[in-house]
């Protein structure tokens, strides 16, 4: 039974190594974006940037920070995801109390599948389409709306995700106390959901204020904090973009601590999250 | 009685948990040993130390000797593949591999590079019948081994894990997951079996240690309580808590 | 006593009504995706319909020539741009996403892995933009390097040929996306292959067999309609990304015929253009064209990933 170097063992070995490097490799670079991110934007990064809008000539190097866009994508995305929630929680209902393991209800999960994975820009450009059939301008509201639409299959999906993994013992047993699927729905299924609930709709947010090629069409740009649904607004990626298309320094330095803005908003929404669906786990039955 | 297998001052911690304590035994060789005790005794965690599956976890540390007719089994210089290749293991539940009846059997043998072509099918058709599955099964070899019901499926593996030409068979109670004709079924195969290799069984029904045990390990605690051959254990037994056990006080 | 009776059951005659209510009301509900997405095909088919009239579908595919102003609409220099990116970011990601996960699910400690998971989540919901910046700092001057470095070996090859001086090019854009899509799709391959059941892996490894036969034989078997799924889930983001694209790919409408030529996506053409699309005949048209062809794939992509799926699951009730 003395160690020997088999071909097979050989291979073995000889793939543990290159899966090993192949992680270093991937892990590494994942890292090194973050790291990238920090270095370059936090020379950049001043109280400025994040409490004052733009002044005359921002985007030639002048004064201001990107207070419009921070305000503009927290209410894109706050507005969108609100929306979104008061839709999908009644599709996600419908799919999983009222159609059950059906074909329809396989079905209607792959029609979310698919509108998962139509690119942002489709959204964008539907909503652009639908914008001018009503003769409407590139504004708060329809860029709320068209990050509604985005954000619907991956809110649905996700609480759909968590609702099927409630034990069907747990809403047998409500049923067995005589409560009709519309209470046992709200009383067994949401509370023991609620973790994965809160994870969904903070993922939804979070995509809400990273996309950028929706609100592109949409919610057009704007140096002001918008006063109405009818003003257009700015987001933290087209900011990011915008000042990255500079031919100043100073203004491409702006645009990586914009990034640096973004990024940390997006971890501090993950970390959220995460702190949120165990803080609500408490009452979950496993 | 000689001894295949000799166990000398064998711990097994899981994290911090001390499963098994100092445990030292002989077990005999061309003999159906059974390991019995309550459950959460450390039948298992013992049983895997046989074929050093506890490799698998990286949270359990094995302390310890294990001799198979002399080999340390954890000696730093032993390919743990070998050990497995000699040690069979027969799991709770079956789990046939996600192909054909035909390839899970040649399944090893390819592995091991035992065989090809011809001899190849004829000894996948010889464990099969070892097992008591060929007559069954000869027409659609080439079938899905999910396709089997649960009793045909764990022979299927039996056939499987003798296909790779063990000495020792192990069983983690082989039985448990299958119906009681299916269950007499796999009781009959290793009563066969062991003219040819060595079988240690855990098990925690007591009707199958009195009908198929040579040899009778009970368990406690993470401790071996009492070991001897199966008439001596069963109808003298020298322990106090096997006795309890015994009489069916405490499982 | 009668009356307590009688409220007894109005109240439960009043439950009943609104579960069914609700029922009715829910089932609607759960058909919106449905709709939407048949609103979103026939609008975009609806609104692409002038340029049809004027121009034939194998013209518009098959066509070289963009020129807006003199009614020439041919989208095979974008369509090339897109699918070049996108190849060479599947190529770049999918063996190391691979190897990643099976590292993390196989061989690794589960500690490293219940470590890094939540990592690998946190990079999935990075914005776009964001990986977008990276690959113009980091990227972008990389390229011109790697390519001046392969040059001596390959560069007669023309897929290696060095055109193009600046570093926005296919190959930026490919490194980006690859980038972007792996803690996706790693994250998703991560979880296939924990849904293989432990006890096959132990039926394998009682037999002697190593790890890598193992994974080659039995987990690789029973998780690819799974890990496909993935790639192709991290594909169709790929497919479809606009911003961090047009960041480093250059926007040159030519057809790429090096890795280190630049390229122009599907995305960016329609991203750049969208302010003047009013402003020329059929323009409009010709990019809501554009729309509704990367709608189209991508369906084709997801359904073609729902059947594999599909069909594997009903193979696989082990």
């Amino acid at each position: 039974m003395k160690k020997r170097w088999t071909l097979a063992h050989l291979e073995d070995r000889a793939m543990r190594t290159i899966m090993q490097l192949a992680s270093l490799v991937l892990v590494g670079v994942l890292a090194a974006i973050l790291v990238t991110i920090f270095i370059r934007g936090l020379p950049f990064l001043d109280l400025d940037l994040i409490t004052k809008t733009p002044q005359g000539g921002f985007f030639l190097g002048g004064e201001g920070g990107i207070l419009n866009a921070i305000v503009g994508s927290l209410l894109l995305a706050g507005g969108g995801t609100l929306l979104a929630l008061f839709i999908s929680l009644p599709i996600a209902f419908g799919i999983n109390v009222y159609t059950g393991a059906s074909r329809l209800a396989s079905l209607l999960r792959m029609a979310l599948d698919v509108l998962w994975g139509i690119p942002s820009l489709v959204y964008g450009a539907f909503g652009f389409t639908i914008m001018i059939a009503f003769g409407m301008r590139a504004s708060l509201g329809a860029g709320i709306l068209v990050l509604t639409l985005l954000q619907i299959p991956i809110m649905v999906r996700s609480m759909d995700e968590v609702m099927r993994m409630v034990p069907s013992e747990l809403s047998q047993a409500a049923y067995s106390l005589g409560a009709t699927r519309l209470e046992a729905a709200w009383s067994v299924l949401v509370r023991q959901a609620l973790p994965g609930l809160v994870t969904a709709v903070l993922l939804a947010f979070g995509r809400g204020i990273g996309d950028a090629a929706s609100v592109l069409f949409t919610a057009g740009f704007s140096d002001r904090i918008p006063t109405s649904l009818a003003s257009p607004s700015a987001s933290l990626p087209l900011a990011v973009f915008f000042q990255l298309g500079s031919p100043f320094p100073e203004v491409r330095g702006n645009g990586y601590a914009t990034a640096l803005v973004l990024t940390v908003l997006i971890l501090f929404i993950s970390m959220l999250s995460r702190f949120l669906a165990r803080r609500l786990s408490r009452n979950v039955i496993r | 009685m000689e001894t295949q297998i000799k166990i000398r001052d064998l711990n097994v911690y899981y994290n911090k948990v001390h499963a098994l304590k100092d445990i030292n035994l002989d077990l005999p060789r061309g003999q159906i040993t059974v390991i019995v005790g309550p459950s959460g005794c450390g039948k298992s965690t013992l049983l895997k130390t046989l074929n050093r599956f506890h490799d698998l976890a990286d949270d359990t540390q094995v302390t310890g000797h294990v001799e198979l007719d002399g080999v340390d089994l954890y000696a730093p210089d032993v390919e743990v593949t070998e050990v497995r290749t000699k040690v069979g293991l027969i799991a709770q539940r079956p789990f046939p591999l996600p192909m054909s009846i035909f390839e899970n059997v040649a399944y090893g043998m390819r592995i091991h590079k035992l065989a090809r072509g011809k001899e190849l099918r004829d000894k996948v058709k010889h464990y099969l019948e070892v097992a008591g599955l060929w007559d069954e099964v000869k027409g659609r070899l080439n079938t899905p081994a999910r396709d089997l019901s649960i009793g045909q499926q764990q022979r299927l593996c039996l056939a499987r894990g003798l296909a790779v030409e063990p000495e020792v068979i192990l069983g983690d109670e082989p039985t448990s997951s299958l119906d009681p004709i299916s269950a007499k079924f796999i009781e009959e195969r290793l009563e066969e079996l062991k003219k040819d290799y060595t079988v240690v069984l855990v098990s925690h029904v007591l009707r199958q240690a009195r009908h198929l045990a040579d040899y009778l390990v009970f368990m406690y605690l993470g401790e071996v309580v009492e070991a001897g051959p199966a008439e001596q254990v069963l109808n003298a037994p020298k322990n106090d808590r096997t006795r309890a056990y015994l009489q069916g006080e405490f499982y | 006593m009668q009356n307590t009776q009688d409220s007894k059951l109005h109240t439960q005659a009043r439950r009943i009504r609104k579960d069914e209510l609700a029922a009715r009301n829910y089932r609607l509900a759960a058909s919106f995706p449905l709709f939407l997405l048949l609103i979103m095909v026939v609008g975009f088919f609806l609104r692409t319909q002038p340029l049809l009239e004027h121009s034939s579908v194998w013209e518009i595919l098959s066509g070289m020539q963009w020129r807006p102003s003199a009614g020439e609409f041919g989208l095979l220099t974008f369509i090339s741009g897109t699918l070049s990116v996108t190849l060479l970011a599947l190529l770049l990601a999918a063996p190391l996403c691979m190897l990643t996960s099976l590292f993390l699910v196989e061989y690794a400690k589960r500690r490293a892995l219940t470590a890094i998971l939540p990592a690998i989540d946190l990079l999935a919901g990075i914005p776009s933009v964001v990986y977008g910046v990276w690959g113009l700092l980091v990227i972008v001057p990389l390229v011109p390097q790697i390519s001046s470095f392969v040059q001596p070996w390959l560069g007669s090859i023309p897929l290696f040929a060095a055109n193009n001086p600046t570093g926005y090019s296919i190959l930026s854009g490919g490194i980006v996306l690859a980038v972007m899509i792996s803690p996706i799709i790693i994250s998703v391959s991560i979880e296939v292959l924990r849904s293989v059941p432990d006890g096959l892996r132990h039926g394998s490894l009682a037999l002697g067999a190593t790890r890598w036969q193992t994974i080659k034989k039995v987990v690789l078997p029973r998780a690819m309609p799974g890990l496909i799924a993935a790639i192709v889930m991290g594909l169709s983001r790929a497919f479809g990304e606009t911003l961090a694209v047009m960041m480093v790919v250059g926007n040159t409408p030519l057809i790429p015929r090096s890795i280190f030529d630049p390229g122009y996506p599907l995305t960016a053409l329609i991203a750049n253009n969208y302010g003047e699309m009013m402003s020329i005949p059929l323009y409009d048209s010709a990019l809501m064209g554009a729309a509704l062809l990367l709608l189209v794939i991508v369906i084709i992509f997801n359904l073609g990933a729902a059947l594999v799926l599909i069909r594997a699951n009903r193979r696989a009730q082990v």
